[in-house]
């Protein structure tokens, strides 16, 4: 039987943080001589990619997104509340900016199946309708179910083998931040 | 992240009196993360898609009915009004019998408002799917309890865990008919606040000590020791015979007017369930003044209400 497994430590998932944090420095200046000139916004997605977005708005500076920079909690968009039970944990969405003709950058830690992107999508234009959304993951575990790609991956592990869960633990909601593949507890 | 495990395994509300503490605070918690849909250009998420929530109104209500209605929708549910007047309710049909005809048209919840204590439970017991409790006679109303508590929080910066210890609550008017009060002492202890009911003595038996709150007679005594005053309705419709001398006298023993609130603490939340008799258990001026919170609590009646439709619809 599988076991939980570190995939990144510490040190590491900083390293891919920084990479990620690269790339969308990268994408909004590389954006900036494109006809009309963009204004961004950083959304990261709850409960983890919020808190990755955050460390990002840090290394890049808040300026770069002229403090717009939010959260977005997906639980009422989820495809599967009629098949689980109970309900999923609704948490707050902090989106306190007009998202109309923006360039929204969304983050999330892990991308596995494509189905949070697609409710962070349909959840995203009933704020607003953004110019154009970009979708930049800490890690792509591979393993859709739905044809969603992200523009940029900081760690590639598409052809880790199995179902296993890939889970990202964050400062300060857990003690240190590591990257495990964890068993998927429906495998059992 | 302790809110990450919390699993509410409740498939009706009927009472606050049943209802753990900690439910009573993810409930609330669930609010606020609800309270942003109403904010935002769509009004509107899919949670609720293909699900059918029936509104059984057996009393008149307008602003219940309307505001479950309104919830159901924000989380797109499909809803269905129905109404004791003018039914097969008035032809005779059981509580029980027009549950199930209602359940057989394929509802998912039940939202109910009945004259008669019990009735909510009574129908929870008839039909397979959950029933949310709107009012039961004289014995609860748990979402008006839940949306005050919500509103307490905000007004008074408690949305942070929903803990009301050291805050002084004070509930007054007609409490023995009212079941208002009943939700809302069974909340306010359970999340920590200390609860003084004021009315006269017809309308407040001592019996209520018994629920744990303190009893008195005196608004004058109470007011200023307060952080909440609760200003109820005075029932007339419920009332058998006079339970106090006139309406005047009532207005100047235990109605909230101008002169008293200057006594009370600078910044007293002031509420009201509606409808108001104005001039009567509050003044126009307290009513529509700064600390008042009464359109505050319409407006929270909505996240809670969709909070409530929300958690019950996942234990089915």
């Amino acid at each position: 039987m599988p076991t939980m497994q570190v995939l990144a430590d510490e040190q590491r998932v900083a390293e891919l943080i920084q990479r990620l944090a690269s790339w969308v420095g990268d994408t909004v200046s590389s954006s900036a001589g494109d006809g009309e000139p963009a204004r961004w916004a950083l959304v990261g997605l709850k409960s983890r990619g919020d808190l990755l977005a955050a460390r990002i708005a840090d290394l890049l500076g808040h300026d770069t997104f002229a403090d717009r920079v939010g959260s977005l909690d997906i639980t009422l968009y989820r495809d599967d509340l009629s098949e689980i039970g109970p309900q999923p944990v609704v948490q707050t969405t902090d989106i306190p900016f007009a998202l109309d003709g923006l360039d929204v950058m969304l983050i999330d830690d892990v991308m596995m199946s494509g189905r949070t992107t697609r409710a962070a999508l349909q959840a995203l234009v009933d704020f607003g309708r953004p110019r154009r959304v970009w979708l930049g993951v800490l890690a792509d575990r591979g393993g859709r179910e739905l044809p969603i790609q992200p523009d940029f991956a900081a760690l590639d592990i598409r052809d880790m083998p199995g179902r296993d869960k890939v889970k990202l633990r964050i400062r300060p909601i857990h003690d240190k931040d590591e990257l495990l593949s964890v068993p998927d507890p429906r495998a059992r | 992240m302790a809110t990450d495990a919390h699993a509410w395994i409740h498939k009706h509300l009927l009472g606050l009196e049943e209802l753990p503490a900690q439910d009573i605070r993810f409930l609330l918690t669930t609010a606020l993360g609800l309270e942003d849909v109403s904010k935002r250009s769509v009004k509107k998420v899919p949670a609720l898609r293909g699900k059918v929530v029936a509104n059984l109104f057996f009393e008149d209500s307008t602003r219940t009915a309307n505001s479950f209605a309104l919830a159901a929708q924000r989380l797109s549910a499909d809803v269905l009004h129905f109404s004791g007047k003018g039914s097969s309710v008035s032809k005779g049909e059981t509580l029980t019998d027009t549950g199930r005809t209602i359940e057989a048209m394929g509802v998912d919840v039940m939202v109910c408002r009945h004259g008669m204590s019990g009735a909510a439970r009574k129908l929870a017991s008839a039909v397979q799917c959950s029933v949310i409790n709107a009012g039961d006679g004289q014995h609860e109303h748990p979402t008006q309890a839940l949306l005050d508590a919500f509103t307490i929080a905000q007004r008074l910066g408690r949305t942070d865990g929903f803990d009301f210890t050291g805050l002084r609550v004070a509930i007054v008017g007609d409490i023995a008919h009212s079941r208002v009060a009943r939700s809302n002492i069974h909340c306010l202890i359970k999340l920590g606040a200390s609860v003084t009911l004021v009315g006269p003595p017809t309308l407040l038996p001592r019996t209520f000590e018994s629920l744990g709150c303190e009893v008195s007679h005196d608004l004058e005594a109470v007011l200023p020791t307060v952080d909440v005053v609760n200003m109820l309705r005075v029932q007339f419709e419920r009332l058998s015979g006079p339970a106090f001398p006139s309406i005047h006298e009532y207005h100047a023993t235990y109605g909230l007017t101008s002169a008293r609130l200057k006594r009370a603490k600078p910044d007293i939340v002031v509420m009201h369930p509606g409808p108001m008799n104005r001039g009567l258990e509050i003044d126009s001026a307290v009513a529509d003044g700064p600390n008042s919170a009464i359109l505050q609590q319409v407006t929270n009646g909505l996240a809670i209400r969709m909070a409530v439709l929300y958690l019950v619809t996942g234990v089915q």
